[in-house]
C-alpha cells in the first residue's frame, strides 16, 4: 500500500492490497467492480492471497484476473466449478474460488455447478446475477425476469414463450452438500456491507472444511438493461430484489 | 461390470502377466506418476475408470467420476493447471464432448494425457472396435489452429510403455497428448511383460499453486487483441514444428526388399502382420510400415519406404482416414490402395491377403507410374 495519511488524520478507505491498481474494462455503473473489490478485501483480511487459486468464467468477468491479484485459471464457458474441482482435489492446501455470471452458471454451466454442489466440494462460488448476457450484447439469461426486455426477448420475457426465471441459489441450497448459500446485492452501501459478510462467511466455510459455499450477488447491467447507472440501481432495488430476495438462504454450519 | 484380472499388488516390474488393455493402461499411468484421474463411464473403456476407482484411492491420489465428459476433462484442466500429472480416458462419443476443453488446453498449453478407446460411429454408433476417430485425433477435436501428439499402440505392452512417454511429451511440450487405442486393445487380454517407468518431474514456471511470494499467474487461452493472438499462434506453430521435427515414431517389419507395403496402426497392424506372414508364404514380398505417432505423421520415412516399393496398402478399421495422410506422404509417386471395415468389424487377414494380391496384380501389370491410383 502506498497510501500515506497526512499528520493528524487517519486512512478510512483505501485500495485493498489484492485489488490491482488499474482501470477496469467494465461499463460505467457496472456492479462487477464492487464485487471484485469485496473479494479482494475478504481474501486480504483472511490472509488468503498467497494460496488462492481462482477460476475465471466466460463473460464480462473473464478479466477478473486483471483486477484481483491472485493466481487464476480461465475456464471454458460454464465449467468453472469442474475446473475448480480439479484444482481442489490435487491442491488440498489451496483456497479455491470461482467467479461466474448468470449465463455462465445458470445456463451453460448448470450441470457443473449442480454436481460440484452435490459433491459438497470445498469451494467458494461467487455468482454475479445481473439477469442478462452482458458481454455478448444484452441477450436474455435464465435469470432474466418476466417482462424484462432483452435483445433476444425484445417484447419482454413471457413465461409461456421463454419459460420462467431459474432461482439457481435456492435450487442449490436444498442439497446437503451445500454448507452455506446466501444472496447479496450491490444496491447501496448497507447491502454491500452485508454482501461482504456473506462472502467472508462463504470463505470461512471452505477454510473450516464444511462443504460447498455460494454467494449470489444481484447486480446491475446499465448498458444491457438500456438504463443509466442510477436507473439501473433503482430497478435493482425496486424490481430485481423483490424477485431475488437478498439474505442467507441456507446455513448448515450450525453457526448461522 | 468389474472384470479386474489381477490384484495390483502382484504387478511387479519385469514380470510377465496376462492383462486386459484398459486395466494395463490404467496401472501404467499410476506407475508413471499420474497424480489424478477424472472420468465418466463409457464402453469400451469403462474398465480403465473402474481400475482407477479402486487403485487411485489406494495410492492416496484423487479419483473423481464426473457428471459428464465435459466435467471430467474440465476437472483435468483445473488439476493440470496446477502442475499435476493428469490422465483422462473415454471413448469416441465422450471424446467429442471433451473436444471443447482440448482446444482450451492446447491454447493455454496445459499438459494432460487423454486415452481414447475408439468405438464405431458416427453418433452413438456401436461399441465394437474402430479407428474412425483418426481425423478427430490428428486433425480435429476442438476449434482453432492446433495439433496434439497422437500415440497409437498396437499391443497392450506397447500401450503401457507409451503411457510414460505420453506424460513426458505432454510436460516437455506443454500440450495435451492423445493415446489412440481401440476397443480391441481396451478389451482384449494378452501376456505383457511389465515395464513401468515414471518420468522425472521438471519444475515449471507457469502453473498456478497460489501466488505465494511471486507475481500472480494466469493460465489462459484468451488473447483478445488480434496482434497478441497471432503472436501466440506463431509461438504454438513453432512448437508444433519442433514436435514434428523431433517426435516422429514408426516401426517397420519385413521392409527389406518389400514390393508391397502395408501401412497400418493399432489393431489393424496386428491383422496386417498376420496377413503379411501368409502373403510371404504365398510368394508376395510384403512388409509393414506401422506409424506409432499419427501426429506427427511419419511422412518422410514413409515416402522413403514407398520409393522402394511397387505399391502401398493402407489397412484401417474405418472407411479410410489415415489413407489420406499416406497419399499426402507419397504425393502420387507410389500407388496407394485401401482395405478397411467399419462399425466394429475388423478386416480379416484373408481379406488383407486378397487386397495384397490385387495390389500386386495391378502394380505388376504395368510399371508403377507417377500418377497411378489403385483402389480395391
Amino acid at each position: 500500500m502506498t497510501t500515506v495519511a497526512p499528520a493528524g488524520s487517519r486512512v478510512i478507505f483505501e485500495r485493498p492490497e489484492l485489488l490491482i491498481d488499474r482501470s477496469t474494462h467494465y461499463c460505467p455503473g457496472c456492479g462487477h467492480g464492487v464485487v471484485h473489490r469485496l473479494i479482494a478485501e475478504v481474501l486480504g483480511e483472511l490472509g488468503l492471497g498467497s494460496r488462492t487459486i481462482a477460476v475465471a468464467p466466460v463473460g464480462c468477468a473473464v478479466f477478473a484476473y486483471d483486477y484481483i491479484g491472485v493466481d487464476f485459471v480461465e475456464a471454458p464457458h460454464g465449467r468453472a466449478p469442474a475446473v475448480a474441482t480439479g484444482i481442489r482435489r490435487v491442491r488440498p492446501d489451496a483456497f479455491v474460488l470461482t467467479y461466474q455470471g448468470d449465463g455462465d452458471l445458470a445456463a451453460i454451466g448448470t450441470a457443473e455447478i449442480v454436481h460440484a454442489a452435490g459433491r459438497g466440494e470445498l469451494l467458494t462460488a461467487v455468482f454475479v446475477n445481473n439477469g442478462i448476457y452482458g458481454m455478448t450484447g444484452g441477450q436474455m439469461a435464465p435469470t432474466t425476469l418476466l417482462g424484462q426486455r432483452s435483445t433476444s426477448s425484445p417484447g419482454g420475457r413471457e413465461a409461456a414463450f421463454h419459460g420462467y426465471p431459474i432461482p439457481m441459489t435456492e435450487m442449490l441450497a436444498i442439497m446437503p452438500g451445500v454448507a452455506y448459500a446466501a444472496r447479496g446485492s450491490v444496491v447501496d452501501a448497507p447491502a454491500i456491507g452485508r454482501t461482504k459478510q456473506y462472502l467472508r462467511r462463504a470463505c470461512e466455510v471452505q477454510l473450516e472444511g464444511r462443504g460447498f459455499a455460494i454467494v449470489e450477488v444481484i447486480s446491475n447491467c446499465p448498458v444491457g438493461w438500456g438504463m443509466t447507472p442510477t436507473e439501473s440501481i433503482e430497478r435493482l432495488r425496486d424490481v430485481v430484489a423483490k424477485q431475488y430476495r437478498p439474505g442467507v438462504i441456507v446455513d448448515r454450519t450450525g453457526e448461522g | 461390470m468389474t472384470t479386474a484380472t489381477i490384484p495390483p499388488a502382484t504387478l511387479h516390474h519385469g514380470h510377465r502377466v496376462l492383462m486386459k488393455g484398459n486395466e494395463a493402461m490404467a496401472e501404467a499411468a499410476i506407475r508413471a506418476g499420474c497424480d489424478a484421474y477424472f472420468g465418466y463411464p463409457i464402453t469400451p473403456q469403462a474398465e480403465l475408470l473402474e481400475w482407477m476407482a479402486r487403485r487411485m484411492p489406494e495410492e492416496g491420489r484423487p479419483f473423481v467420476q464426473a457428471e459428464s465428459e465435459l466435467g471430467a476433462i474440465d476437472m483435468a484442466l483445473g488439476a493440470a493447471a496446477t502442475g499435476a500429472r493428469v490422465l483422462v480416458s473415454s471413448s469416441s462419443p465422450g471424446i467429442s464432448l471433451m473436444a471443447e476443453a482440448m482446444s482450451y488446453m492446447a491454447g493455454a498449453e496445459i499438459p494432460m494425457v487423454l486415452v481414447n478407446v475408439m468405438r464405431g460411429g458416427p453418433g452413438l454408433g456401436g461399441i465394437g472396435p474402430s479407428q474412425a476417430d483418426y481425423f478427430q485425433a490428428t486433425k480435429g477435436h476442438g476449434h482453432g489452429d492446433y495439433r496434439v501428439p497422437v500415440l497409437a499402440p498396437s499391443s497392450i505392452g506397447e500401450a503401457m510403455a507409451l503411457m510414460a512417454d505420453a506424460f513426458e511429451l505432454a510436460e516437455r511440450y506443454r500440450t495435451p497428448v492423445f493415446i489412440l487405442a481401440d476397443g480391441t486393445l481396451g478389451q482384449a487380454m494378452e501376456p505383457v511383460e511389465l515395464h513401468f517407468r515414471e518420468p522425472a518431474r521438471v519444475a515449471d514456471t507457469w502453473s498456478v499453486r497460489g501466488a505465494d511470494g511471486r507475481q500472480p499467474r494466469v493460465v489462459r487461452s484468451m488473447h483478445l487483441e488480434p496482434e497478441d493472438l497471432e503472436q501466440h499462434n506463431r509461438h504454438l506453430q513453432a512448437k508444433f514444428a519442433e514436435i514434428s521435427a523431433r517426435e516422429v515414431r514408426w516401426a517397420g517389419e519385413n521392409l527389406e526388399g518389400a514390393d508391397l507395403v502395408i501401412v497400418a496402426y493399432g489393431t489393424a497392424a496386428r491383422v496386417a502382420r498376420t496377413a503379411i506372414a501368409r502373403a510371404r508364404a504365398e510368394g508376395l514380398r510384403a512388409g509393414l510400415f506401422r506409424p506409432i505417432t499419427l501426429w506427427p505423421f511419419p511422412s518422410a520415412a514413409l515416402a522413403e519406404v514407398a520409393a522402394r516399393a511397387r505399391g502401398l496398402l493402407t489397412v484401417e478399421l474405418s472407411a479410410g482416414q489415415m489413407v489420406e495422410d499416406v497419399r499426402l506422404a507419397v504425393e502420387g509417386r507410389t500407388p496407394v490402395a485401401f482395405e478397411g471395415r467399419t462399425g466394429g468389424m475388423i478386416p480379416t487377414p484373408g481379406e488383407v491377403v486378397e487386397a495384397l494380391h490385387r495390389l500386386h496384380a495391378a502394380t505388376t501389370a504395368r510399371p508403377a507410374s507417377a500418377t497411378m491410383e489403385v483402389r480395391p
